[in-house]
């Protein structure tokens, strides 16, 4: 499916004539690039798209308001910097990328009337956008209406796929399965305590854990399985029900203020993390920041990514996060995914030698990023990303240690057969 | 359920059970007495309490970072003195925004609603331009955090004692302020008949200048303590306000007795089934309740017998 569209012969003819136009900035101060530098507008964007012979558009859609700034505000920051970069790197098929940023305000209808306006009216030739699940699904018939091209980074239930989006960060199946196998191999975990914000994304995990436990591991069990509403600010009572059932392993999906209010209260409930073992798939460096990190150290939590991997393109990106946005910030597991947005876009773009949708789509398959601060990613046929699963353990400093990593990439499955 | 543990595993359960409800209660005393005040005393829905409540916790953040810079010594104690300022902080915001907003809607008590909503959206993106976005977190204290060891089996939260001894001193305090001395009186006589009350001398401008105060400055204080237990951030006090009211309107809008007595009767409704059903279960139970019994009684539990 991934050589069908492309014209693969073009690829290194066109990166030798970027080079020529490096060589040649005259050219390129006139502000207007020759014809032969840099490909026609015609020629890659037949639908209309904002693509002028210079600019590309393209539009940044998350909550900069509202309750899930505090969730958002990091990709927004990895899709900048990931923009800029490129812009540095040469641009888009030689053009420059300019951004267009809306504020969905953490309301689902606003994110749907912004995503329509970021494509009818500004013809935004992707857009990198959207964190919840909610704000996803409100804009999912606006993209595909439009035709247009959204690139979203949290990591979520799966149960979706769509032409008009790819999926940077992981469907539940490559966030849960390997995580469950890892403790029940490494700590012997037999008997699992699930507990979750009472929402899609949770349940939809818990479920799949549920059925992995009781269907795909020796002699396992789960002992208990419980939801708070979200912005629950009391677990003491779910605290000493654990006491009760002394589970090998509390598996934690809660979100938001709830989290901090969870770790706060299961510390001084005495429930201590270096011999209670916890696996989370919620907390990544940024909810650390809130937690506090002696509140959760001691915890683990599967990701794909975390700020401390030791790798050469997280060793480059880190510093470069942190030189654009400030020494304190941190990166979790969903900014990195956002920053791998604008990059899978650029990609595509290039391998299909056009901005249309249609053959951004159809393109998309077997395009691979050898930059990504995770290590390597693929984009599989689904749309979503072939992907490694890490464990990590929190530190007192924030940050995470990695524990344990798939020897291979995970593939992306949103309809796993026999977990739903 | 129970049959798989000994008496003595249930016996400890059962008291920090106990023990939970305690805490939960004192957590709904504590945020909702500064509405009860405010509400109560003055017919004034404040539906910017939270955030009132969410400056006292960014207070205490402040603090607890200007003590680790310039009086690291001092860290052990921090908290006692940011819960001070925190008082400070946000009751001088309440007085400064009965000033200039509340007092000119004392006669249209559905305004203040939206005049206080829109505060509260106001203070929300205001936090969130000078703190940031995201969440901050405040570092307590050492002796502050884990539990205390009462025997082997049963551990009791530190900070939940804590905010059980605050609530009860908060309380103690306010019942007096309001209850026998001279300023209270001349409170509660504004509220009984405000027309009469100025008639004999009582500026009861100021009176509820200081009335807002006293409210807003207490949640300045729940907040503050609630830093221990909860998330600090933009919008963190919407977490709060739906309990609150619920706590204030049941107990019956003009009584503190009724706050207490309806903090209590939630508290341990909420924690007895959240311990025998599921969290989610355990709220739905408790509001159909709520609703159930507003709609038989809707003066709330407790509602003083003020002729109108």
């Amino acid at each position: 499916m991934s050589d069908e569209t492309k014209p693969g012969l073009k690829s290194p003819l066109r990166r030798k004539l970027l080079m020529g136009m490096a060589a040649l900035p005259a050219v390129s101060m006139l502000g207007r690039p020759a014809f032969a530098d840099v490909p026609a507008t015609s020629a890659v964007n037949t639908t209309g798209l904002a693509v002028t012979d210079s600019e590309v558009t393209v539009g940044i859609l998350h909550s900069v308001t509202g309750t899930m700034a505090i969730s958002e505000t990091g990709s927004v920051e990895a899709e900048k910097l990931a923009i800029e970069q490129i812009n540095a790197a040469g641009g888009v098929l030689g053009r420059k990328i300019k951004f267009i940023q809306e504020d969905g305000a953490s309301d689902w209808p606003t994110f749907a009337e912004k995503a329509k306006k970021l494509l009818v009216n500004d013809k935004c030739a992707a857009v990198m956008g959207c964190w919840t699940s909610a704000s996803r699904k409100a804009v999912l018939p606006v993209f595909e209406q439009y035709n247009g091209m959204l690139y979203y980074p949290t990591f979520y239930e799966g149960l979706e796929q769509s032409k008009n989006v790819i999926y940077t960060g992981q469907e539940a199946t490559q966030q849960i399965i390997a995580g469950l196998d890892w403790v029940n191999k490494t700590k012997g975990a037999k008997s699992f305590y699930l507990l979750g914000s009472d929402y899609i994304w949770p349940r939809t995990s818990n479920k799949i854990a549920r059925k992995h436990i009781e269907n795909h591991l020796q002699g396992c069990k789960v002992v208990g399985e419980e939801y708070f509403p979200l912005g629950s600010t009391q677990f003491n009572s779910v605290i000493n029900k654990i006491k009760l059932t002394k589970p090998d392993v509390i598996y934690a999906i809660i979100v938001g203020g709830s989290n901090v209010a969870f770790y706060k209260q299961l510390k001084a409930a005495g429930i201590d993390l270096s011999k209670q073992t916890l696996l989370t798939i919620s907390v990544t460096e940024d909810e650390i920041d809130g937690i506090g990190g002696e509140n959760i150290a001691g915890a683990y939590a599967c990701m794909k990514y975390f700020q401390s991997l030791d790798n050469p393109n997280n060793k480059a990106f880190v510093p470069a996060f942190k030189k654009m946005w400030g020494e304190k910030t941190v990166i979790g597991d969903v900014t990195q995914a956002a920053y791998l947005g604008p990059w899978l876009w650029k990609l595509t773009v290039e391998k299909a030698g056009s901005f249309d949708i249609d053959k951004i789509a159809a393109a998309s398959p077997g395009v691979e990023f050898k930059g990504a601060p995770e290590g390597y990613v693929r984009i599989h046929e689904n749309h979503h990303l072939w992907s490694k699963t890490r464990v990590g353990r929190a530190k007192a400093d924030g940050q995470y240690e990695l524990i344990y990593e798939t020897a291979d990439l995970v593939e992306p499955d949103p309809f796993p057969k026999g977990y739903q | 359920m129970f049959g798989d543990y000994s008496i003595s595993d249930l016996g400890a359960i059962l008291a920090m059970q106990g023990f939970a409800g305690l805490i939960l209660f004192s957590v709904y005393v504590l945020m909702a007495l500064g509405l009860a005040i405010i509400f109560g005393q003055m017919g004034v829905i404040n539906m910017a309490h939270g955030e009132f409540m969410i400056l006292g916790a960014y207070v205490t953040w402040m603090t607890s970072n200007a003590v680790q810079h310039v009086a690291p010594w001092l860290f052990p104690g921090y908290f006692f003195i940011a819960m001070i300022l925190a008082f400070i902080a946000s009751g001088a915001l309440g007085m400064l925004v009965e000033w200039a907003l509340i007092r000119h809607l004392y006669k249209r008590p559905l305004d203040t609603l939206l005049a206080t909503w829109g505060l509260s959206l106001i203070l929300q993106q205001a936090y969130r331009s000078i703190f940031g976005a995201r969440e901050v977190g405040v570092e307590l204290p050492e002796w502050m955090m884990g539990s205390w060891q009462a025997t082997d089996s049963i551990q009791i939260p530190i900070n939940g004692m804590f905010v059980m001894a605050l609530t009860m001193l908060i309380t103690i305090v306010v019942a007096y302020v309001l209850f026998w001395s001279s300023w209270g009186k001349q409170v509660r006589a504004v509220v009984q008949n405000r027309v009469m009350a100025g008639a004999v001398g009582i500026n009861t401008e100021k009176v509820d200048r200081y009335t807002f105060g006293l409210g807003c400055g207490i949640a300045g204080i729940a907040g503050s303590a609630f830093t221990m237990i909860g998330s600090t951030g933009p919008t963190a006090g919407q977490l709060y306000i739906v309990d609150t009211f619920l706590v204030v309107v049941f107990g019956g809008a003009a009584s503190l007795f009724g706050t207490i007595a309806s903090a209590f009767s939630i508290s341990q409704t909420q924690s007895t089934l959240e311990f025998f059903l599921s969290g989610s279960m355990a709220k739905v139970i408790t509001l159909l309740t709520i609703v159930a019994i507003l709609m038989v009684r809707p003066q709330g539990l407790f509602a003083l017998n003020v002729r109108k």
